[in-house]
C-alpha cells in the first residue's frame, strides 16, 4: 500500500491523497513521523494523562511508582548483596541503576503490544499520524523513568557517592535507549495488532531476558563465559546508561554495539513501518 | 460564530476506490497459523488459513466540489461508514485513490478522548488538539465555547460529575467551534435537552453552512432533504445511484417499497 500525502497539521489548506497499492511508502512514513512530531502538544498531554489516570485521587500520585520501585531496589539490594557476598555500598547503586534502566527498556517491550490496539477508538475515528501513539507512549515512559530516578539520588546521598562529570554521558545513552525503545515499541505495536498472541510471547521472553542480563548480578561473575553478556544487546544498552551513572566510562565495545543495534533496529522498523503503516487501521 | 461565506477551495474525490477487510477470526489471526503456513510451503493455506475477505467498497468513484451537500443513503452494511472513513483518510484504500483538499472534520464520535477526571476546560483543550487545532486556536475559541455551553463554573470540575446533557453541550460546542472545509457526519448530530436543542440546531446549521463540502450518512430522508442537494445511494459497497437529492431519494424509497 503506498500513500502520498501532505497532511501537515495546522496548515490552512490540507491536501491529502491516499492511494492503494503494494510497496514501500517511505515518503508517507517520513511524513507520518514529521507530522507526528509537530503534534507535540497533543502527545505530551496524552502521555501525561496516561500517568495521571492511573494515580488519580491517590495521595502520592505518580510517586507511587517511586515508592514501589524504592522498596524493590532496597529489599532486593540487601538480599542479593548478602547472597553474593558483595559489599552493599557497591552492590545497591549497581542494582538500583540497572533496575531503573531495565524497567524503562522492558516497558517498551511489554507495553508495545497495546500501542495501537489500545488506541483503537482513536484510530477508527480520526486520522492522526501513527507516530503520535509512539511518541505518546515513549513520553509517558520517560516520565515514569524520571519519577523512579529520584531513588538514584537518594542512594547517592545515602552512600555519599559522587559519580563525577562522566555521569553526563548517561544523557546520550538514555537518548539512544529511548530511540531504540520507540522503534521497538512501534514494531511490536504493529505486529501485535495483526497477531494477537505476540504480547504474551513478548512478556515471557522479557522475563527470561531479565535474568540473563547482568542486572541482579555483575558481568564479572561470568568469568570466561563473557559471551553471555557480549551477545546480549540489552546488556550494552544498559551499560551505556549505567556505567556513567556509577562513575565509569562505558567500554568502546558497548558503544559500538549500541550504534550497530540502533542502525539495524531503525532500518528494519523503518522499512516495516513504510510497508505496513496503512494497514494498521485495518488490523486494530 | 458569525455566518461567513462558504470556505472556498475544497475538493473531495475518489477514483476506483476499493476497500476490503480480511476477517481475522480466532484461528487465522494467530502467529501459530501463520508460521505453520510458512513452514508447510503454503499447502495448509488453502484449508487452514483461508482468509475471508469482506468487500466493503468496490470501485467507488465520486467527485465533489465546493458547495456540495451530499447525503449518503443505503441500508445497513452498504458501506456508508467505510466510505466516510475512507474520505477521512482513516482507511487508506486497498486500490484506488482518495484525494481531499481542505481540513476535514470527521464528526463520527464527538466525545472521543473525553477524560472523565479532567476538568471541562482541560477536556476542551484536549479535544481541540485532537481535532488538529493549535493551542492558540483553542484559546481564541474558548470564550465562544464557554458561552455556548452555559456551563459556567462547572467547567472547572471533572467532567465525570456532569449530566449527560451537560456532557453533550461540551462535546458539541468543541466539535463545532472551528470551520473545517470538509465535514463528514455519520448520522446527523442531535444534541441535548429541548431548551438546548434550538440553540444547538442554530449552531450546527451555521457550522455546516460554512463548510465547503458536507457528506452526511443518514437513514432519515427528511434530514437528507433538509441539508443536502446531492445524494449517493450505496448498495453492497457500490455506488448504485448518484445525483440530485430528490431523484436519488425517490428511486431509493421506491426500491425499498417494492422490496417491502
Amino acid at each position: 500500500m503506498t500513500t502520498i500525502l501532505n497532511d501537515e497539521p495546522h496548515k490552512s489548506l490540507r491536501y491529502l491523497v491516499t492511494q492503494g497499492g503494494a510497496g514501500f511508502a517511505f515518503d508517507s512514513a517520513f511524513s507520518d513521523l514529521r507530522n507526528g512530531l509537530a503534534l507535540w502538544p497533543l502527545w505530551l498531554r496524552l502521555g501525561w494523562n496516561d500517568i495521571l489516570q492511573r494515580y488519580r485521587r491517590s495521595m502520592l500520585g505518580p510517586f507511587w511508582l517511586t515508592a514501589s520501585m524504592a522498596i524493590m531496589v532496597i529489599s532486593l539490594g540487601v538480599l542479593y548483596a548478602e547472597l553474593f557476598n558483595t559489599p552493599i555500598r557497591d552492590f545497591l547503586p549497581y542494582l538500583c541503576v540497572g533496575l531503573l534502566v531495565w524497567n524503562l527498556m522492558s516497558s517498551f517491550l511489554t507495553e508495545g503490544g497495546a500501542l495501537f490496539t489500545g488506541a483503537e477508538s482513536y484510530i477508527k475515528q480520526i486520522r492522526l499520524p501513527y507516530s503520535v501513539y509512539v511518541f505518546r507512549s515513549s513520553w509517558s515512559k520517560l516520565i515514569i523513568f524520571a519519577h523512579n530516578f529520584v531513588i538514584y539520588f537518594g542512594i547517592l546521598l545515602y552512600f555519599e557517592i559522587w559519580p563525577g562529570a562522566v555521569a553526563l554521558l548517561a544523557i546520550p545513552g538514555l537518548l539512544l535507549v529511548l530511540l531504540n525503545g520507540a522503534a521497538a515499541t512501534l514494531f511490536i505495536g504493529m505486529v501485535s495488532a495483526r497477531f494477537r498472541d505476540v504480547p504474551q510471547l513478548i512478556n515471557s521472553v522479557v522475563q527470561i531476558v531479565f535474568f540473563v542480563t547482568p542486572i541482579m548480578w555483575k558481568p564479572e561473575l561470568l568469568r570466561s563465559r563473557t559471551f553471555i553478556a557480549d551477545f546480549n544487546p540489552f546488556y550494552h544498552l544498559l551499560e551505556i546508561v549505567r556505567a556513567p551513572l556509577l562513575g565509569s566510562l562505558p567500554s568502546a565495545k558497548s558503544y559500538i554495539a549500541v550504534l550497530l543495534i540502533t542502525l539495524v533496529n531503525v532500518v528494519i522498523v523503518g522499512a516495516f513501518f513504510a510497508r505496513f503503516r496503512s494497514r494498521i487501521s485495518y488490523w486494530v | 460564530m458569525a455566518t461567513s461565506a462558504i470556505n472556498h477551495k475544497s475538493e473531495l474525490s475518489l477514483e476506483n476506490v476499493s476497500i476490503s477487510f480480511p476477517i481475522y477470526h480466532g484461528g487465522s489471526r494467530s502467529l501459530k497459523k501463520s508460521l505453520l503456513f510458512r513452514g508447510s510451503g503454503g499447502q495448509l493455506a488453502s484449508d487452514a488459513s483461508h482468509r475471508i475477505v469482506v468487500q466493503a467498497l468496490r470501485n467507488v468513484s465520486l467527485e465533489f466540489q465546493t458547495g456540495d451537500r451530499v447525503a449518503l443513503i443505503g441500508t445497513n452494511g452498504a458501506g456508508k461508514t467505510t466510505l466516510l472513513r475512507a474520505m477521512a483518510g482513516i482507511y487508506e484504500p486497498v486500490t484506488g485513490v482518495v484525494k481531499s483538499l481542505g481540513r476535514i472534520s470527521p464528526m463520527f464520535d464527538i466525545s472521543l478522548g473525553i477524560d472523565g477526571d479532567m476538568s471541562g476546560y482541560d477536556n476542551i483543550r484536549l479535544r481541540g488538539l485532537i481535532l488538529g487545532l493549535s493551542a492558540n486556536e483553542i484559546e481564541d475559541r474558548m470564550t465562544d465555547i464557554v458561552e455556548f455551553t452555559e456551563l459556567g463554573d462547572y467547567l472547572d470540575i471533572p467532567v465525570r460529575t456532569y449530566s449527560s446533557g451537560m456532557m453533550t453541550r461540551l462535546t458539541f460546542a468543541v466539535a463545532t467551534c472551528f470551520a473545517p472545509e470538509i465535514v463528514l457526519m455519520d448520522e446527523w448530530i442531535v444534541a441535548g435537552d429541548a431548551a438546548f436543542l434550538a440553540k444547538a440546531q442554530q449552531r450546527i446549521e451555521a457550522f455546516v453552512k460554512k463548510a465547503g463540502i458536507l457528506v452526511l450518512a443518514s437513514h432519515s430522508s427528511d434530514i437528507c432533504r433538509q441539508w443536502c442537494n446531492k445524494a449517493v445511494w450505496m448498495e453492497r459497497g457500490e455506488v448504485k445511484l448518484h445525483g440530485d437529492i430528490e431523484s436519488v431519494l425517490d428511486s431509493y424509497n421506491n426500491a425499498r417499497e417494492i422490496a417491502a
